[in-house]
């Protein structure tokens, strides 16, 4: 009826012997993941640095003798141009015009006239302008909602299984996050709403994950009541753990081939997504149990078994 | 485990009802008039190519200008009523002056009763300071009013000039206080409509002055100098017109491109409603010889000189227009103008080839990634596995139907909401399945396994989703435009995919269970 197994059947890691080397690796990444957040640093995307950036597709291989004189006698500020999927191809990045939202539109028009004279059968792929209000003010939702998001998880959790498990399960989301953040200083993609997109899928995965192997703690904790927490934290890990690596390997199995095929932005998105999967994963294990473990050891309630069924379906330990 | 008959009935139908709503998006046009739905799937600019604008509307503009009469309004009344006053000005949203007799203050409010409005429901209220400093200001009210009737209003304007350029299934929808977000599927090149949307098009007539004042010197009183629109070639000329509107332009009933019959240039014909066509007829019966300015948005159009009445309320409108000028004049002028000008703040726009690539492969990519899923599935769980598979099958059409049905546009970012719907879809049987061998493993008969495998499951199963359904609630309210429709997508995707795993694929296993009654579920 079932097939091979993932894992063997009454596999036991000590995962938890791991905790502090699993607690010390993950801070050593997050923190080298922030400096990268600084030096190099993001590439922020036009939606947060406001600007223009165009994508234009030519009838001829771009030459870049050409278009760069010609577009930097616009005196628009710096060109950036960048060739992308083919020689034919080419993204052109105009910094924030100054003098207000309406700079950025007629900064575009220009360059759209340029084009049109310079170069016959230009099309343009895509055109951005991003003034500073808005970009200002996609930052902001951004950031803002990334901490609803935050502390959205915290309260569920807490109100579903017990402080120690929300604050352990938020902390764990913070080092996730910091992490994916220095995925994007170390690839240098592009930084934008994409981007937070990005960031709150990987954490709605990641929590999903921690609420599994939590869920299965609390089963646990009322099965064993005499058992030691941390041996009862490695034994819920070893139940979930065939779960654990099947979904994590079906969703990135499903995202896999978009990674591989598609073009630049969805491409990006889905290798951050990727990576994501990875953390998030083995977040769970190696650090969001150690924490739970170091938070609850000893004062984690356990309820008699009695009480169980019924608190099982009807929701909150408390 | 048990079904009655009208249960699976009843899952039977959402299913069929799912799948059928899906179906109009793999059909051929011609199959499609058979089926019972017809709407596909509604796709974001982003996949669909076209333009975005974002539109700010300067309500501060229309009040400043409106504050600009009520300046007018308190001269008027504080002249008749005898108070002296010394600083007139608009300042920080209100009208401000100062009463040369502190003692006169109460009267100074007084003589602006009129202006105020009635006591029930002032429109202005006024303040004073120290030294007989007065402020009229709109109440927070009547300015919240105001700001949202020119928003309001906007919008109307912003959709009939948009119809007349002819750009099909426009959509334009309001964002926050005085935003108006604008999609134009299909548009590759905005210029044309930012440049339309971007005149407030208040156009006036105004006779010409009289006077000639040396170079250098002020305008005189009453009168100001307008610059030339740049187009109708005065480039850096100026007139000096006086500042009465002789007639309005919101007096106008229609506008139309034309040429003009003895020279052939383009012109653009209106008329005027009675009114309208009552003050005009006045004005050039009175000032034969003088030249009447056209006025648009403070630039002159031209000023032509008027040489016989013009009575019908019919004139005409040249200035050198090319037919495109023209044209877009006329559409400006019969849209009526914009309450307050409008500015864009953010353009978006892409074209079609790159929104059909990533359709492609899109579906490419979820192809791949579906049957890779299954495959992992049916390698790790066998029967189970197929069972999963054929609710992730389910559950995906349930969700492009939803798609449809709602009208939802499914984006970029949406695309990879439908992958990740296929991996949550997966989780919830894995979780399922694991428990039933897990339950059977501890020695529970096949039946008794899979009940309490289910009912172990559904919890962990509802806490994980529920957690991501909270987290996209946060997205859709926070976010814009691709972002949201991600966060529908998923949404919908969490819901469907939790529909088949605990109500689909549990009817499978039942009906299964029923059919081939195993002995062991384990070998």
């Amino acid at each position: 009826m079932f097939g091979p197994r993932l894992v063997p059947d009454d596999t036991t890691i000590p995962f938890m012997n791991g905790r502090f080397a699993g607690l010390i690796v993950s801070a050593v990444l997050s923190i080298s993941s922030l400096i990268l957040a600084f030096y190099p640093g993001l590439n922020l995307g036009i939606d947060f640095r406001g600007g223009v950036a165009i994508q234009a597709h030519m009838k001829d291989p771009v030459d870049f003798t050409k278009l760069r004189p010609a577009l930097e006698a616009l005196h628009l500020g710096p060109v950036e141009l960048q060739e992308f999927g083919s020689p034919y191809d080419v993204e052109i990045r105009l910094q924030r015009q100054p003098g207000g939202d309406s700079a950025q539109q007629e900064a575009v028009s220009k360059v759209r006239t340029t084009l049109e004279r310079n170069f016959a059968d230009t099309t343009l792929q895509s055109v951005e302008a991003v003034g500073a209000t808005v970009s200002g003010e996609l930052f902001q939702n951004g950031l803002m909602a990334l901490g609803v998001a935050m502390l959205a998880m915290l309260g569920y959790i807490w109100f579903r299984f017990e402080w120690q498990f929300g604050v352990a399960a938020t902390a764990t989301l913070v080092l996730d996050v910091t992490k994916i953040v220095g995925v994007y200083g170390l690839t240098q993609f592009e930084f934008n709403v994409t981007s937070i997109v990005a960031i709150l899928t990987i954490m709605g995965y990641s929590i999903n994950d921690k609420v599994v192997v939590y869920d299965r703690v609390r089963e646990n904790l009322r099965l064993y009541r005499r058992m030691p927490l941390r041996e009862l934290i490695d034994r819920s890990i070893n139940e979930t753990l065939c779960r654990t690596i099947a979904t994590s390997g079906t969703v990135f199995l499903a995202i896999l081939p978009l990674a591989i095929m598609s073009a630049s932005t969805l491409r990006e998105f889905a290798i951050v997504l990727l990576v994501g999967i990875v953390i998030g994963t083995s977040s769970s294990i190696f650090i969001a149990a150690p924490i739970l473990l170091l938070l609850g050891e000893g004062r984690l309630r356990r309820p008699s078994p009695a009480g169980a069924a019924e608190q099982g379906a009807g929701g909150s330990a408390h | 485990m048990f079904y009655s008959r009208w249960q699976i009935v009843a899952i039977g139908l959402a299913c069929l009802v799912g799948v059928m709503l899906a179906l109009p998006n793999v059909v051929g046009q011609n199959v499609l008039r058979f089926l019972p739905f017809e709407r596909q799937i509604h796709l974001g600019l982003d996949l669909k190519g076209g333009s975005y604008l974002l539109l700010e509307v300067d309500t501060e503009a229309a009040e400043r200008e409106r504050l600009e009469n009520v300046v007018d309004g308190v001269r008027r009344a504080l002249r008749t009523a005898n108070i002296l006053y010394v600083d007139l000005r608009i300042e920080g949203g209100a009208v401000r002056f100062k009463v040369r007799d502190p003692a006169r203050v109460d009267d100074a409010r007084a003589a602006l009763q009129p202006i105020v409005g009635n006591a029930a429901a002032p429109e202005y209220q006024i303040t004073s300071s120290e030294g007989g400093e007065l402020a009229l200001a709109p109440t927070e009210a009547v300015a919240r009013e105001r700001a949202n009737d020119a928003v309001t209003r906007s919008i109307e304007i912003v959709r009939r000039r948009i119809d007349e350029t002819g750009v099909n299934e426009p959509e334009i929808s309001r964002q926050g206080t005085d935003r108006i977000a604008v999609e134009l599927p299909g548009v590759q090149d905005p210029d044309r409509l930012k440049r339309l949307l971007g005149t407030t098009a208040k156009l006036s007539f105004h006779l010409l002055s009289l006077e000639t004042p040396a170079p250098g010197a002020p305008a005189p009183p009453g009168t100001e100098y307008l610059p030339g629109t740049a187009d109708a070639g005065h480039g850096g000329g100026r007139y000096l017109v006086e500042r009465l509107v002789e007639v309005d332009g919101s007096h106008l009933t229609d506008a139309q491109a034309g040429t003009n019959s003895q020279n052939g240039e383009w012109v653009v014909n209106f008329t005027f409603d009675s009114v309208g066509g009552r003050e005009f007829g006045a004005v050039t019966q009175k000032n034969v010889g003088r030249s009447l300015a056209i006025v648009l948005d403070n630039r002159v159009i031209s000023a032509p000189v008027i040489r016989e009445p013009i009575l019908g309320g019919r004139g005409q409108i040249s200035g050198r227009f090319t037919a495109a000028g023209a044209n877009d004049l006329a559409i400006l002028l019969r849209g009526g103008a914009l309450p307050a000008p409008l500015k864009i703040i953010e353009e978006r726009t892409v074209g079609p080839n790159l929104g059909a690539d990533a359709i492609r492969t899109g579906i490419y990519a979820c192809a791949i990634g579906g049957a890779f899923v299954v495959a992992f599935m049916i390698f790790f769980y066998h029967l189970f596995g197929v069972f999963a598979s054929l609710g992730l099958v389910i559950n995906l059409s349930m969700l492009m139907g939803l798609l449809s049905l709602l009208q939802a546009s499914l984006t970029l970012p949406g695309i990879v909401g439908i992958l990740l719907t296929v991996g949550m879809s997966v989780d919830a049987n894995v979780l399922i399945n694991e428990r039933i061998r897990e339950e059977a493993r501890k020695g529970r008969g096949p039946v008794s396994a899979i009940q309490t495998g289910f009912s172990k499951a559904m919890s962990t199963i509802i806490d994980a989703n529920l957690t991501t359904l909270l987290k996209m609630m946060i997205l859709f309210m926070l976010g814009s435009g691709p972002v949201k429709g991600f966060a529908v997508t998923i949404s919908l995707g969490i819901m469907t995919s939790m529909f088949t795993a605990i109500v689909v694929v549990r009817l499978f296993i039942a009906l299964w269970l029923r059919r081939a009654r195993p002995k062991a579920l384990l070998a």
